[in-house]
């Protein structure tokens, strides 16, 4: 089946935008804000969203990479390859802003939660997404910041290709 | 591939190339994680590990134990010295004895060359080689060649120099498959004596000239005379062993390039390394002691997450 385009070009840009004023809203001009991105794909929104804020900003905006593999709890069912964490910052006493492209099981970002602990005590946490996969939760996180919510079935897939990787920016709606 | 191809880790010899780069870019993720405020990671938290120790050991015992604990794995120490091993009670029965209490993954070290596959055979648990006899030591060649890549990067056609007592050493021959494996070039070095006859069967280069194989190496691994297993002289008097096979800071400085020194540990020092040496900015010994828990956290946590 040929897949489902949720969102591209003008539309993506128009959604990235306003989930930056949102954040903008809450963390003026995140003197004490920090992003970070969720391995494998999270990174690359998140780094977006980085540009796109310091654009608005006029000033430099701290994001790094957390990898979730040595946290997460389904590492004997499946097979999980660890990517790079790179975070050059404390996170002690910071709001921190948790970015991941997809928000399905919820289980990434209770393994994001537990692995961002390492990095120090944050004063507050709040987690931005770009899809939300409704009513497909496992554990009870939802995200506060949110491009899109879509109801799908778990033979579904969501894909978020960026140009940095996958040559277009686009998300679309596939069925395994 | 993201899974190791064996359920144990018991040799370099049989375990392939893939599996060898899977565990080191794993190495370097936990590397990553020591060096954070929190150097812990709950990844093992519902495994129980089993240290048996038929053999002495400092480094290798304690880099393991850490490597566990930093996994969150449970973990039970056992040394023969202490157990009923001097009641007389065989191998297989003190590994059922402690696996009946519900052990998921033995890390062993023993006198007898292959004791680590025996178990393998016959007991259901993962198991880790922490060096059998003169046989193999795999976390040891693992976390030399994780330390030689973080300075010299791809090890493809490097040429490193095991120098010493390579008769006795489980490491030189674990080194040896490892490296080769990486596509290095390996040469051996020591008195004829101490160099087994096969060797060169594996493709490896035997030479007898100290100054010729540090001329000719980018990575010089010294390896430490086992004095407690020379039961027969093999070489005249530890003096002349030094004289011509030991380290020392002139002959470093006489070399046309700067060679990176290597050795496993414990060493004797100013008998195959000289203090100066050993404490130089071209030894990485301290290096290889960091690593050995990164490379042992990632042995452990892909054999774990294998069904």
């Amino acid at each position: 089946m040929k897949p489902k385009v949720l969102l591209e070009n003008k539309q993506l840009e128009v959604t990235l935008t306003r989930l930056c004023y949102q954040l903008i809203e809450v963390h003026n001009d995140f003197s004490n804000s920090v992003i970070i991105g969720l391995q494998p794909r999270g990174i690359y929104l998140a780094h977006r969203i980085q540009k796109l804020l310091e654009g608005i900003l006029k000033k430099k905006v701290r994001c790094g990479d957390l990898d979730t593999t040595f946290y997460r709890d389904d590492f004997r069912k499946k097979e999980l390859k660890p990517n790079k964490t790179n975070i050059d910052f404390i996170i002690e006493d910071k709001n921190v802003i948790l970015v991941d492209d997809v928000l399905f099981t919820g289980r990434t970002i209770r393994a994001g939660l537990d692995a961002m602990l390492a990095f120090g005590r944050p004063k507050d946490v709040e987690l931005l997404v770009l899809v939300d996969r409704r009513f497909s939760r496992n554990v009870p996180i939802q995200a506060k910041y949110i491009g899109l919510v879509i109801d799908s079935i778990e033979t579904q897939n969501v894909r978020v290709e960026w140009a940095e990787t996958d040559k277009k920016d686009r998300v679309t709606l596939i069925d395994k | 591939m993201s899974s190791l191809s064996v359920n144990h880790l018991l040799g370099i010899k049989n375990i392939t190339t893939g599996d060898i780069q899977l565990i080191l870019e794993t190495a370097k993720n936990f590397k990553e994680v020591i060096n954070r405020p929190i150097k812990k990671v709950p990844s093992l938290r519902d495994i129980t590990v089993a240290n048996l120790f038929f053999e002495n050991s400092t480094r290798t015992r304690l880099s393991f134990e850490l490597a566990q604990k930093r996994l969150s794995a449970d973990v039970v120490n056992f040394s023969a010295a202490s157990s009923s091993v001097k009641k007389g009670e065989t191998l297989i029965d003190t590994v059922n004895n402690i696996l009946a209490m519900k052990v998921d993954m033995v890390v062993m070290r023993h006198s007898s060359a292959g004791a680590a596959e025996f178990l393998s055979k016959r007991v259901n648990a993962k198991i880790v080689n922490a060096g059998d006899g003169a046989h193999e030591h795999p976390t040891q060649a693992l976390l030399d060649a994780f330390s030689m890549q973080e300075k010299l990067g791809d090890l493809k056609g490097k040429k490193i120099a095991i120098i010493g007592d390579i008769l006795h050493s489980r490491v030189a021959l674990s080194n040896i498959f490892c490296l080769q494996k990486l596509g290095a070039e390996v040469k051996v070095c020591g008195p004829t004596t101490l160099i087994p006859k096969y060797i060169e069967s594996l493709g490896v280069k035997v030479e007898s000239d100290l100054r010729k194989t540090l001329e000719w190496c980018d990575v010089a691994n010294m390896l430490r005379i086992q004095l407690e297993r020379q039961d027969i002289k093999f070489f005249p008097s530890i003096r002349e062993y030094t004289m011509l096979y030991g380290l020392n800071k002139d002959l470093l400085d006489s070399l046309p390039k700067k060679i990176v020194v290597m050795h496993p540990g414990p060493i004797n020092r100013g008998v195959e390394i000289t203090s100066d040496v050993a404490d130089s900015d071209q030894s990485i010994i301290l290096d290889q002691v960091e690593n050995g828990v990164a490379v042992r956290m990632a042995v452990m946590f892909l054999l774990a997450g294998r069904q």
